[in-house]
Parts: structure tokens; sequence; C-alpha cells
């Protein structure tokens, strides 16, 4: 076995902490499952986005005259036929950006390459695609600016007319000046990460239609909710727009804003018919959302026995050329810049600034990701500098529960950081020696504070819809989508455990704004933790309310029922009826069997003027190591051993949590190593899916998991989000295990063999 | 354009298609015929996800056009399965390792695999090693395991 065996369980829970094949699962081995490319409509049109080829450009013509007398074509469309042609964003609510739009399609004005300008609905694809390529659009180039320090330079050229700098987040605690000009040693570093691509291997795609007046879309989306933007973007009510997400084949962020939604939305309601629209890969890779690179600059200040006494963090993000999430993602940057350390004065600022590069929004890991690599080098720089071990120093600084963060709040769950770094350093055995001359090894280690649940002062909510049906099955109702992470089936655990239906007895029915409750989106970590605890709240409540007409019936108080297998008992393994029997009972008596809840998460405020107040709910901590051998003549890096530990909280299904690990890692080792989407002014250098290198099955070593559940996360049971965190540590893991190897510290990703060079030959890359 | 008449074999039945020169075999499984379990991932075969199995070697179906394929044997991922859906052992491998995450790389993952250690066995190397399983695997990606559990999985059918 390549990973640890999941151990026994003693909880009280027979359903949660199981590893259950749950029904996702068995549509997926068998191939039957439909993602949103697989359906098709009679009469169906084929939909394509044309695109801007430059980075920066007015709009001097548009020509469609040959377009739409091509045959097969039923629709192209402009800017001129969006009746709001405005997407607007405000990520942060409002809270500290611009208010900078988005079009629809662009009108006068190209700002990246990949802008859509126009769009085709045609018969075949290929009679769309042909007549994309007779739209005759006249450009004229403008100056563009490509990186965001630049943007920020004076007289830089405007990618938007009220100026360049989207957000800028400041978080202040202490006096980081005095406590840096005191500190016994100040530690610097400045970090640079790239442009990085999502690389879900389902590309966008959909299916649009109207029906009885209501436009629906069928497509692969993390977030129904967009159906009240697409309404505003149609001048339609919102009740005449039903948006329904497939299963994803992985979304990863990618799939947070809009993609194929408004071009579907645009040509279904436009021509009345069916429509579906398929991005090719490589449209994918041109024009969707990307990864931020940021540029981080630390500066730590600690005493002779390795306390940190101060750090100052400036950190700028390329939003590329609209807000999209942006200014979230810094923000998240910012809250989580200091990591899973005490930094009693601290001063971090998190800027986004537009460029004319592709826009980025959200991307696993959302930000928070980004800033391990500094906050982790700089330990490992600090370690160096007073001569502690790398774990010495940060056991000396951990935060434990009851610690301030900068931002002035309170932790108030434990911390158990350090135990998995042990966990994670204890998987991985005794030290490798070079396979040879010319090789070096090195271990390396990274720590992580990762938030789940969206910012605070969004007064996060989550419903769930639970009904025992006539014949004691039960029906889950739940806004939230799947990504391929287990979204729907832990829901399906949490309701068999409160109410003892088995798993084959238990259907869901998720992501279909019209039909189900609202479950806010599939990002930022949030919906075991949100719909998780909406389940629950809706099964325990419904349970209290049928529990009186079982107990009724078995003559014992209601407290004292069993819930398993189907049954309802006096006690367990005594006499009982069924759930059937119960749904049967509760009918003749006018007792309701469906159960409506809503759960709301803690809310709070921030002050972006004195960057104190409330920022995440709660934090998933967890360590990665790794050992590593570089070869000196070739400055390849080979991962040799890979290890994950993270404080979950608590399984509710184990096996996809470490699948969640495992796969978090990868994506990692990748970013950290190999993955670069490189934007050369304006134009993307990968064209194609063979020139972005996502890894492979022979790329990596296995990634040996451990799972701490401490039980205090504010999830449904206990329960901490591990959807986003195991990606945020890699990249520092294999940065500190490189420096161990070598000596020397890598600042870039990825950190590719030709950089690795340059370091050993004491070049800066 | 003009079509052509051809017969696809696919999954044991003999289907008469009209075909464009230019359709890809890819286009006429999932569009044509409606087998979901073949899936545009790249069209520039790097990814696998429309991996098929034609005259029992697993090939790409964006890269191959169906005029390529007439008369020839084509097996889908559906096409490994029993009467009434009966789970193929190695997709039972997969239900219990928790070698799906999102599921769309999982049908070429599973025909790649199993050609590996069809090849292995009938050529008398006996199970295919993980590093074999890995060097077979290059051509299918998958983003969301880390490739460790489709691994396990793997080599637990091999070990069948």
């Amino acid at each position: 076995m390549t990973t640890r065996d999941l151990q026994p369980r003693t909880e009280p829970y027979r359903i949660v902490g199981t590893s259950p094949a749950h029904h996702d699962f068995v549509d997926k081995v068998k191939g039957s499952l439909l993602y949103a490319a697989d359906w098709q409509l009679p009469g169906m049109l084929h939909g394509r986005v044309v695109r801007s080829p430059v980075p920066s450009a007015r709009i001097t013509g548009l020509d469609v005259t040959a377009a739409r007398a091509r045959p097969g074509v039923a629709a192209v469309l402009t800017a001129a036929d969006v009746p709001n042609n405005q997407i607007v964003e405000l990520a942060s609510g409002g809270l500290a950006e611009l208010q900078v739009t988005m079009p629809v399609l662009a009108a006068g004005r190209v700002r990246y390459t990949g802008e859509p300008v126009a769009v085709v609905a045609a018969a075949t694809q290929q009679m769309a695609d042909e007549a994309a390529e007779l739209i005759a659009v006249d450009y004229d180039e403008l100056p563009g600016v490509f990186d965001p320090e630049s943007a920020r330079a004076d007289g830089a050229p405007r990618v938007h007319d009220v100026g360049n700098t989207l957000v800028s987040w400041q978080i202040r605690s202490g006096d980081v000046a005095g406590a840096l000009a005191a500190a016994d040693v100040v530690v610097e570093g400045e970090y640079r990460t790239q442009h990085v691509e999502h690389a879900y291997l389902e590309p966008e795609a959909g299916v649009g239609w109207v029906e009885n007046g209501v436009l629906t879309l069928r497509v692969s989306t993390q977030v129904i909710e967009h159906a009240a933007m697409i309404a505003h973007i149609l001048g339609l009510s919102q009740s005449k727009v039903r948006v329904i997400a497939a299963y994803m084949g992985g979304g990863f962020g990618g799939k947070e804003d809009m993609t194929v939604e408004p071009y579907l939305a645009l040509l279904a309601w436009h021509t009345r018919r069916p429509v579906r629209m398929i991005w090719d890969r490589q449209e994918s890779l041109l024009a969707s959302t990307k990864r931020h690179p940021f540029v981080m600059r630390y500066r730590t200040g600690a005493d002779q026995d390795g306390t940190i006494t101060a750090q100052q963090v400036e950190i700028l993000g390329d939003a590329g050329a609209y807000p999209n999430l942006s200014p979230r993602v810094l923000f998240a940057a910012a809250a989580c810049a200091c990591g899973p350390y005490r930094v009693p004065n601290a001063s971090i600022t998190s800027t986004a600034v537009f460029t004319n590069n592709v826009p980025s929004s959200a991307f696993r890991g959302f930000g928070a990701m980004q800033v391990v690599l500094g906050y982790e080098s700089q330990l490992d720089l600090l370690a160096g500098r007073l001569g502690l071990s790398r774990t010495e120093l940060r056991e000396r600084n951990f935060l434990a529960k009851g610690d301030l963060l900068p931002t002035g709040e309170r932790l108030d769950t434990c911390v158990e950081v350090a135990q998995t770094m042990h966990r994670a350093l204890g998987m991985l055995g005794a030290p490798p020696r070079p396979s040879g001359p010319g090789k070096l090894t090195g271990r390396g280690i990274g720590c992580n504070r990762h938030p789940y649940g969206r910012t605070i002062w969004f007064r996060d909510r989550a419903s769930a819809w639970l009904s025992l049906q006539a014949d004691g099955t039960l029906l889950i109702r739940s806004g939230v989508t799947d990504l391929g992470a287990g979204q729907a089936a832990s829901l399906c655990q949490i309701a068999a455990e409160v109410l003892g239906a088995p798993l084959d007895d238990i259907s869901i029915y998720i992501g279909d704004s019209a039909l189900n409750p609202p479950a806010g989106g599939t990002f930022a970590t949030r919906q075991l933790y949100m719909s998780g605890n909406a389940v629950l709240h809706a099964a325990r409540e419904l349970r209290e309310r049928i529990a009186p007409v079982a107990a009724d019936l078995l003559g014992v108080p209601a407290d004292d029922l069993d819930w398993a297998g189907g049954h309802v008992r006096a006690e367990a393994g005594g006499p009982g009826i069924t759930l059937a029997e119960l749904a049967a009972a509760c009918d003749r008596r006018a007792v309701s069997t469906a159960h409506l809840s809503t759960w709301r998460a803690e809310a709070g405020s921030f002050d972006p003027r004195t960057g104190q107040g409330d920022t995440f709910p709660d934090y998933t901590y967890g360590t990665h190591a790794a050992d590593v051998e570089v070869d000196t003549e070739t400055g390849q890096v080979t991962v040799l051993r890979y290890a994950a530990c993270h404080d979950v909280g608590r399984a509710i299904n184990p096996m996809r949590v470490q699948g969640q690990i495992q796969g978090g890692a990868v994506q990692g080792l990748g970013y950290a190593l190999t993955e670069d989407m490189a934007i050369e002014d304006g134009y993307a250098q990968a064209a194609l899916f063979a020139d972005y290198l996502i890894p492979n099955a022979q790329d990596f070593p296995d990634v040996l998991v451990d799972i701490v559940e401490s039980g205090e996360g504010k999830g449904p049971l206990g329960a901490r989000g591990i959807g986003e965190p195991p990606i945020g540590n890699v990249a520092a893991t294999i940065a500190s295990a490189i420096h161990d190897a070598i000596g020397v510290r890598p600042d870039r990703l990825p950190m590719t063999p030709e950089r690795i060079l340059a370091l050993l030959d004491g070049r800066h890359p | 354009m003009t079509q052509r008449q051809i017969t696809l074999i696919v999954n044991d039945r003999d289907h008469e298609l009209w075909v464009a020169p230019s359709d890809t075999l890819l286009d006429v499984l999932h569009d044509g015929l409606g087998l979901a379990d073949v899936r545009y991932g790249c069209g520039e075969g790097v990814c696998g996800t429309c991996t098929v199995l034609l005259d029992g070697e697993p090939v790409s179906g964006c890269l191959i056009l169906a005029v390529q394929a007439a008369g020839r044997q084509v097996t889908t991922l559906r096409g490994l399965m029993g009467p009434g859906e009966e789970l193929h052992p190695l997709q039972e491998c997969f239900l219990r390792r928790g070698a799906a995450q999102c599921g769309f790389c999982t049908p070429g993952m599973m025909l790649t695999a199993l050609d590996l250690v069809r090849r292995s066995v009938s050529q008398g190397r006996g199970r295919p090693s993980r590093d074999e399983i890995r060097y077979a695997l290059v051509g299918n990606l998958c983003r969301c395991t880390g490739y460790t559990k489709i691994l396990d999985a793997i080599e637990e059918y091999a070990d069948q």
C-alpha cells in the first residue's frame, strides 16, 4: 500500500468516517455520467466565440455581413445585440475596490488577447467556425502594459480610464518599523510566482435552450447563482433564467466566474433554439482565467531565540484586464500573509493591478496559497541565520488557540499544525543518499494556514431541503455544485448519519437554481462547511419533528430512539419500525416529512481603513514534507518522496479526504516545478495543451497522506475544509528541500532546471 | 461537404453511418452515437480523455478520422461491461480504491490500463510493475487525483 491504511473508527458515527463508493463514483467508473457537453437537444445549434487576436486595441470596424449570410448560420451577435453589456463583479462587495465593468462582448475596445468580440451560432460546429472566420474586425492597436510593476509606474498606459490599481488592502498591527529596528535579526526576500492554468480535463461547455419563456442553461459551472447576472445581461427577470450545473470534469476555481454562460444565453435567447458551446482546449488556454502571478516582498524580524517580532509584507498581484475576483484573492493573500505564526507587529499591503493580460481570478488556493512560498521561505532563512532547526523555529512561533492574528481576530479553534509537521516528517523515514556523483539531496517542509468559508463580511448562508418519501427513502435537494470532490456525496453521508437512511436509499438533487434551495456556489472550500452544516441541521430538525411519532408508536422517549439501517428502534438492535412505516404514520397524523433549513455562517465586518476586523471563519492547518534530489549538471529536480498531513477536524469520508490531499499536492508540484502559463507582451506562449506541462503519472512519486482529526472545525461534526488547503504547502516544501540540497533558496516559480542551474552558478535567475 | 457511408463496429455492434471526411472518430462516437464515455479534452492527442481501443489498441479518438476506423473494431469503456451493466473487474478496483474524482479522465485511463495489463500478461511478462503502469499512463492526464489511487487500483486489478 502506498497510502496509509485508513484507521478503524472509534467515534459514535456509523456512516460518517467511512468511505463508501457513492452514486457519483459508480457513474464515473461506468463512464455514464453526463457532463455539460454530453447533452444534445433536437435542432441544436453550435456556438463559437470570436476573440480578439491582440492585447490592446480600439475596434474601428466590425462587419458581420458575410458571416450572417453564410448558409447554416442562425445568429451573429456583437456588443450592439447585448441588452445590458456589462458584467459588474465587485468581488469584495464594494468594500475597497474600483468599480470597473466588463463587457460581455467588446464594445469599441479590447484589453486582452482572447477577449470576446462576437458570437456565432450555426447548424454545425464547422459552419459556426467558418462563419466566425468571416467576421471582419479592424483593430487599431494601442500601447499595452503587461506586468503589474510597470502598470503602477507613472505614465503607464491605462487599462481602464479610472486607473490601474484595482485595490490595495492594508493590514496593520503594532509597530513594525520599531520592531524591525529592534530585532536581533532581519531576513528579507522577494518571491515571484507565475500565471498558472487550471487545466481541468473538461473544457468549458454547456447547452442552453428556451422553454415556456424561461432560459435554461445546463453548464459546467461552480456557481448556479450566476443566473441573476445572466438575467441582468439579457434584461430578463431573475425568475426567467435557470442554471443547472452538470457534474463538473474539474473546476479548481476556473468555473467560478462565468465561462460559456453569457454567450450561450445570448444565442439561445436570440435564436429561440437550443445551442451548445464547447470551448476548444486551445481557446481555454488562451482566454480562460488564470492564477494570479504575485510579486511578494517580505522582511521578517526576530529575537535571538527565534521568536518572530515583526513582519512586513508587500504583495503585488497581476489582475489582468478585468476585475473578476482579484479583490478577494488579494484580500485572502493579505489575511494569510503571515501563515500559521504569531506576528505581533505586522504591516501587510496587498495590491491588485490591471494589465493587458488575460484576467486572473479564482484558482484553488485563492491568494492564500501563493503567500505560503513567502512566509515559509522567510522561516527557513531565519532558521539558517539563527542556527536553529527549521522545525524548532516553527514550533517557537506556531499560532495557538486564543492567539491574535494581525487583523485583531482571536483564533477560536485549535491549531494542530505542530502535530501535522511531525507526522509529515515521520512519514518520510530516513533521509535518502544521493544516487551518484553530481547529485545532491535535500529535505524540505512547508506549513500553512488556509481559510475555509467565504470572507466573513458576506454573511454567508446555505440552504438544504430534505424529504422522507412515502417508501422510506430520503430525498435531498441542494443548490450545491459538484466539482468532482464528492460535494454531493458527503451531504448524503451526513444525512444518512442523522436519519439512519441507508446511502442506497438517498437521492440527492443538486445544482439547479430554479428547483433547489440556494447553496451559494462551490468555491472557497466552503461547501462541506456551509452545505454540510445546512444538511446536518435540516436532518436534525426533520428528525426532531418526526421522532415524537416514532416514539409514540414504540412507546419510548423520543431521545432514546436509535436511527440506523432504514429503521427507527427503541434501542439499538431492538424492535422498531421502518422509515417507510414512520413516513406513513407521519402522513396519517399530518406531520410533514419534508424540511427546509438555512444555515448561516458567523457574521462580522472588516474595516479597510484600519486593516482590522473579521476575515475568515476558520482555517485548516497542515504540513507537507519532501525529499528531493538535484542534478547539479542539469538542474533537474527529482522529487523522491512526498508526504502530507492536514488537520481536517473530522474526516466525513476519509478516502475522499486522502484524494483531495493527494490531488492538491500533485497540482502543487506542477505549480512548483513545471507549469508556467507565460504571457509575453500580452501573448500566451502556450498555444497548445502539449505546451503546458501538467503532471503526468510518471512525473512525481506517490503522495503519502496522514490525517489529524482534532474535531474542532466549524464544519459539520467538527470538520474543517480540505479542498484548497493541500495545494498551498507544495511550492514552499520543494523550495525548502532544494535549499537544503544546494544551500541556496529558490525564490521564483516554477523552479525549472534553468533556474536551478543559475542558482548553482551563483547567478540570480 | 460530401458525406460517406461507413460501417463502424463499436462495442461489438455494427453501425451504418454517414460521416464527413473531416469527422474525427471522437466526433462520431460522442455526438453521432451518443457515447458519452468518449470525451473531448484537448483535440491534440495529449490528454487521453478520448481514448478508445481500435482493434484492441488504445488510440486517441481525436486524432483518427472516422473513415479510417471504418470496418474496424472500436471498443469504448462501456463495451467492457457485461449484460445489465455488470462492472468489469477493473472498474470494481477503481471503485474500491476511490480512483476517480471528477471522473472525466476515468474511461480513457481504464482502457489504457487494460491494454497494458493484457499485453504484459499475453507476452509472458506477468503483471506490470507500478513503474510500468506509470509509463503506460503518461498519455492519460488526470488533474484531480494525483494518480496515486489510480495506480493503486490498476495494481490491484493486475494482481487478480
